[in-house]
């Protein structure tokens, strides 16, 4: 019954014809709706119920549907006879797109992963003392070692971090072990702004300390990343290096997940792209904060989690990162 | 560090291996070559040819017209102007077609009326040497023909090496050779033209602070400063351009030939890495030379030509009246070996790295030798070096070397012994240790085990490693480089969870960006750095001057970025950002006091366009909305209020906003306690410098808390039982009272009944006073324990009406 009154709303052409619909289905006297209303009476009291309920929804609906045809009429001057009710080709109502950062994304599937593994989040200032930044990573400020970072001054004794390393000095002056973080925050060197360097750029930092945390079990962490972030088939490769707060000290290259290993310009055709420096803590930067070298050894790393966005999102310049083009940003929106 | 892979041959005979293999062991051994570059590339073309017959030119005097065997089978007619072209000689030959280093082509030639098919080349011509006296003879017999740079021993690969700062023995082609196939595996092979590796002949004169030598005083002033200098005097040298061996070698690693004399001190400085100086000893002053601090307002023209004032502090090298040179770094002009030059003295010293440091810094001068000294020289090698440079001078310069060399030597390197327990190693490593394995490595380094049982072996330290083997831990990198990293498993051990919890501010940031960016804004990432105007902390080496200060607000970042995106004719345009701002130290502090915050700012339409309804812009009430959304979100009892309603009680409250916002169009998230957490608003026009079809900006910012308790204390209200009773009241108000004191008196007259109060309508116009307007609230009752009559919600109006009526002439429309 609904349904064949409202083909026929749907089917007046103009006001007349859209009225002549009203007073057949919902007139006072004639309408077919009314009559079942009025008839409710004489029903036994068990029905009543039901079948008012149905019919008063059935009122409300086709009355809604008049006012809507009504006033699609109106709007349109009456003059669309044959156009169908509704054009259901018509787009949504659309939401704007949000979304974090790429590099956010990746800091916080990085930091998920090493979750995983045991570790917690942790964080620190970004202006440091020069003795956090350095002196109590084993880097003496007139070492060759200390040169490498061009560090940006706001004092005598105090930096713009150029790591996110202090964080492990704070850490674990505030905590014994077993100490196991990740640090996502942002360093700062004094290089100028070119396609692979940025002034101000993000960093995580890893540490772990334990009693018998050993040079096998860093390995191990590190290739599970790699494995967990870059794709099972991943293989991990670690390359002797010096960093003054580590020894013995590693680069950690993993496979390129670009070309599958086989070469190409992202790994400059060695089928190997460096993603961090890690390394065992030296035991003279447990000494700084009061751990006893003797009786725990751990392991550190650092990655730049916006280099790795962009061998993973195929991203050509540092500087399209910080540039906030909406026609960028709104690619990794969903 | 340039490194020639021939060179690193003739000093490991034994090496094994080509260049491409060299460079992958030398990256697991932890120096990677950054680049390989193929030397004789650039002489592919470049043949061997036989000149057959060297005759007179018909039409110049001095040229040479010549028949050439270059291979090939026919003999071609070359026109050469070379002095020394003879025939049956042996000479590099570019033919008709060649390119030489230079980028010159090799073309087809009439020279006074005779054909020439070809170019016999000098050194200088194919970039091996300044020589340009004659052609390139080659001594020896060749098959006329064959590529030049073969035949010459000029096919090397430069190797590029990433040496780190712990690593200055690699900085020399020995330490390179001795780090791939062990100390006993290196030799030094004899000079050309000299038949033995060293000069033996001369004699030391050691001493203190003082040695004299061949008429030459030798003094040191400052034993912590300068440890060792030898000097050497060679007289009646002829000084001219280095032979093509020693030219080329210096070619191979990227430096330039200069003279025999000076391009032996350079070759000994890559070969043996200690750096050396020559002087014409002619024209150092009073025969003396020595080391001192310099003196304020000395000056010096160095190598370079640069002119310097030298300060105190800077280490100099001096003659009896001046300073001719910096120490370890550069020497200077006016006692340079030049051509006129025929007696020299030759330096090798030994200067504190850190003396050496802090000249260099002065001077903001870097060379191969402040390199090298910075890092550390190996002490052992100085006599070494000094003999193999003597012999060298003999042999490419001639000269009479004098057979005493002054030796001042103050200060003595004590001898470095490490122990290390095999024990200690394999707990860092994780891998099971003996002694004996432990010696297989450490030995081939140059350590020399002496002494020791299963637990603990004590080494003595070669000179080339005192500077980075000094503890027990050393020793055990080098046992796990040596052993090769990859030779150790990847194994997962059993480990604890970090004692250390979660940054509760991280896990804040993260909820918020998830809130903003549900909400269809775009996350920003913006550097800290500021022009002076927006920053108070000042930084001392700034890149720029737009970016001289760290920022006191994000706003005025991040409205840079929304203005980028209109430049680009974006009109619609959201984003966020969560970082960090600074604020000068507080007294008796160095570090400036960091807020972390977040920050947005939004402008054109709410939604995207749609075809169904007309879209508003982002106005001022979406941002006093996000404000009170903020405080929802932070768990902060605090609300947005008009900007003038509270007033920043601190220089961090104040600078919210970064002074672009309309001050009369501003709110401000005040807490219970009366701090400012938050402010959100339109953006000034001006401030905002929008193109004329932009749409207005709102934009907040808001203080994260540093230390946010993230503890859910949240407990269930009863969900209400019985239903609630709504009432619309329209009220007319005079214009001047405020929305939120009408709304303020209705909650006072209304009893705890009144669950819920909004404001739906505000109307001025036609039915309504000048003066006065419409505000339309809806109020909604309800009570716990029962269904309300009409009767009580009635009596709750007309009490909320005789209030309004009383306090604030507010009377109910009609």
């Amino acid at each position: 019954m609904l349904a064949a009154a409202q083909a026929e709303v749907a089917a007046a052409g103009d006001a007349d014809s859209l009225e002549a619909v009203r007073v057949r289905w919902l007139g006072r006297k004639e309408g077919r709706l009314s009559a079942v209303l009025r008839a409710l009476g004489s029903l036994q009291a068990e029905q009543r119920g039901a079948v008012g309920a149905a019919a008063n929804r059935a009122k409300r609906s086709l009355s809604e549907a008049l006012d809507r045809r009504a006033d699609a009429l109106a709007r349109s001057g009456g003059a669309d006879r044959d156009a169908p009710a509704i054009d259901l080709t018509l787009p949504g109502r659309d939401q704007w797109r949000g979304g974090v950062h790429p590099v956010t994304i990746v800091i916080d599937e990085i930091c998920d992963i090493f979750r995983g593994l045991g570790f917690t989040r942790a964080r620190g200032p970004e202006a440091e003392t020069v003795w956090h930044n350095f002196e109590a990573l084993n880097t003496p400020l007139d070492h060759p070692a200390a040169d490498e970072h061009d560090t940006m001054y706001l004092g005598p004794c105090t930096v713009l971090r150029s790591h996110t390393s202090p964080v492990q000095i704070r850490t674990m002056q505030a905590h014994e072990p077993p100490v196991r973080i990740v640090v996502p925050g942002m360093a700062y060197r004094r290089d100028p702004f070119d396609a692979s360097h940025a002034p101000a750029f993000e960093q995580i930092e890893g540490l772990a300390v334990d009693d018998g945390v050993t040079f096998v079990e860093f390995k191990w962490t590190l290739a599970e990343f790699g494995r967990r972030f870059f794709g099972a088939d991943t293989r991990t490769r670690f390359r002797p290096s010096f960093f003054p707060f580590t020894e013995p000290s590693a680069e950690v290259d993993v496979t390129c997940m670009i070309c599958d290993a086989r070469g190409c310009s992202a790994c400059k055709g060695t089928g190997w792209v460096e993603i961090m420096g890690a390394g065992m803590v030296d035991p003279a930067v447990f000494e700084q904060v009061g751990y006893d070298p003797e009786r725990y050894t751990g392991y550190a790393f650092g990655m730049g989690p916006a280099r790795i966005a962009m061998l993973r999102y195929g991203v050509p310049d540092i500087r399209m990162f910080y540039d906030s083009d909406v026609r960028f940003l709104e690619q990794f929106a969903r | 560090m340039n490194i020639s892979y021939r060179w690193l041959r003739e000093l490991a005979p034994g090496l094994a291996g080509d260049a491409d293999e060299v460079a992958e062991r030398l990256a697991a051994l932890g120096a990677p070559a950054d680049s390989k570059t193929a030397i004789g590339a650039a002489l592919t073309d470049i043949r061997v040819a036989r000149v057959l017959e060297a005759g007179r030119h018909p039409n110049a005097d001095r040229l040479w017209l010549c028949a050439v065997d270059a291979g090939g089978g026919e003999t071609l007619r070359v026109v050469c102007g070379a002095p020394n072209v003879r025939s049956g000689g042996y000479y590099p030959f570019a033919p008709v077609g060649a390119e030489l280093p230079g980028g010159m082509k090799i073309r087809r030639a009439k020279i006074r009326g005779e054909v020439s098919e070809g170019m016999l080349c000098s050194a200088r011509e194919l970039e091996l040497g300044h020589d340009h006296a004659g052609i390139l003879e080659l001594n020896g017999i060749y098959e006329p023909g064959v590529p030049f740079a073969e035949a010459a021993g000029l096919d090397d690969t430069r190797l590029e090496l990433d040496v780190t700062a712990d690593r200055p023995d690699l900085l020399s082609h020995l330490g390179v050779a001795r780090e791939l196939v062990g100390v006993d595996g290196v030799s030094l092979p004899a000079v050309p033209g000299f038949e033995r590796a060293i000069l033996d002949e001369v004699e030391l004169d050691s001493g203190e602070a003082v040695a004299e030598a061949g008429g030459v005083r030798v003094e040191i002033e400052d034993p912590a400063a300068c440890m060792r200098f030898l000097g050497a005097v060679v007289e009646g040298v002829r000084v001219a351009p280095s032979p093509a061996w020693l030219a080329m070698r210096l070619r191979a690693v990227g430096l330039r030939p200069i003279n025999n004399v000076v391009d032996v001190t350079n070759y000994v400085t890559h070969e043996l890495g200690r750096p050396m100086h020559a002087y014409d000893l002619d024209r150092l002053d009073g025969a003396r030379i020595g080391v001192r601090w310099a003196r304020r307002g000395e000056r010096l023209v160095t190598l370079d030509g640069v002119e310097r004032e030298l300060e105190e502090g800077m280490l100099v090298i001096a003659d009896a009246a001046r300073a001719v040179g910096l120490a370890g770094v550069m020497g200077g002009e006016a006692t340079e070996v030049g051509d006129d030059t025929a007696n020299v003295l030759l330096e090798l010293a030994h200067f504190d790295p850190k003396a050496v440091r802090a000249t260099r810094r002065a001077a903001g001068l870097s060379t191969d030798a402040s390199y090298r000294f910075e890092r550390g020289v190996d002490p052992d090698e100085a006599e070494r070096a000094l003999r193999r440079a003597l012999a060298m001078i003999r042999a490419v310069a001639g000269g009479r070397v004098h057979p005493r060399v002054a030796d001042a030597h103050p200060t003595k390197p004590e001898p470095i012994e490490v122990a290390i327990r095999t024990a200690r190693a394999e707990r860092v490593l994780g891998v099971p240790l003996t002694t004996e394995r432990l010696r297989e490595l450490l030995e081939p380094i140059g350590l020399r085990l002496l002494g020791g049982d299963a637990a603990i072996s004590t080494y003595r330290v070669p000179g080339h490693r005192r500077g980075d083997l000094v503890r027990e831990v050393d020793l055990i990198e080098e046992v796990a480089r040596h052993a090769g990293y990859d030779a150790f498993p990847e194994e997962r051990r059993p480990t604890r969870p970090s004692a250390v919890p979660d940054a509760p501010l991280s896990v804040l940031e993260g909820r918020l960006r998830q809130r903003w960016a549900g909400r269809g804004f775009l996350e920003a990432r913006t550097a800290a750095f500021a022009p002076e105007g927006q920053g108070d902390v000042e930084l001392l080496n700034p890149l720029s001057s737009d970016e001289s200060r760290l920022r006191r607000s994000l706003l005025p970042g991040l409205a840079g970025r929304v203005r980028y995106n209109q430049a680009r004719g974006r009109r619609d345009v959201r984003l966020f950002e969560i970082g960090t701002a600074f604020a000068p130290a507080a007294s008796g502090d160095h570090k400036p006091r960091e807020t972390t915050r977040l920050a947005a700012v939004a402008t054109g339409g709410v939604r995207p366009p749609h075809w169904g309804s007309e879209t508003p812009d982002w106005d001022l009430w979406d941002a006093r909305g996000f404000l009170d959304d903020m405080a929802r979100a932070l768990d902060l009892p605090a609300r947005a209020v008009p900007r003038s309603e509270v007033e920043p009680r601190s220089d961090i409250e104040a600078s919210l906003g970064g002074g672009l916002l309309e001050p009369d169009a501003t709110f401000r998230l005040r807490t219970e306690d009366g701090f400012i957490a938050g402010v959100a608003g339109l953006v000034r026009a001006g401030a905002a410098d929008a193109p004329p079809w932009s749409a207005p900006w709102v934009a907040l910012e808001v203080i994260l808390p540093g230390e946010p308790d993230l503890s859910d204390r949240r407990r269930l209200a009863p969900i209400p039982a019985h239903p609630a009773i709504e009432r619309d009241l329209a009220l007319i108000a005079p214009a001047s009272s405020p929305a939120s004191a009408v709304e303020g008196e209705i909650r006072k007259a209304a009893s705890g009944l009144l669950v819920g109060l909004r404001l739906f309508d505000v109307y001025e116009g036609p039915g309504i006073q000048p003066g006065e307007r419409s505000l339309a609230f809806r109020l909604r009752f309800q009570a716990a324990d029962r269904t309300l009559t009409d009767a009580e919600v009635d009596a709750e109006v007309e009490r909320v009406l005789d209030r309004l009526e009383e306090e604030l002439d507010v009377r109910q429309r009609t």
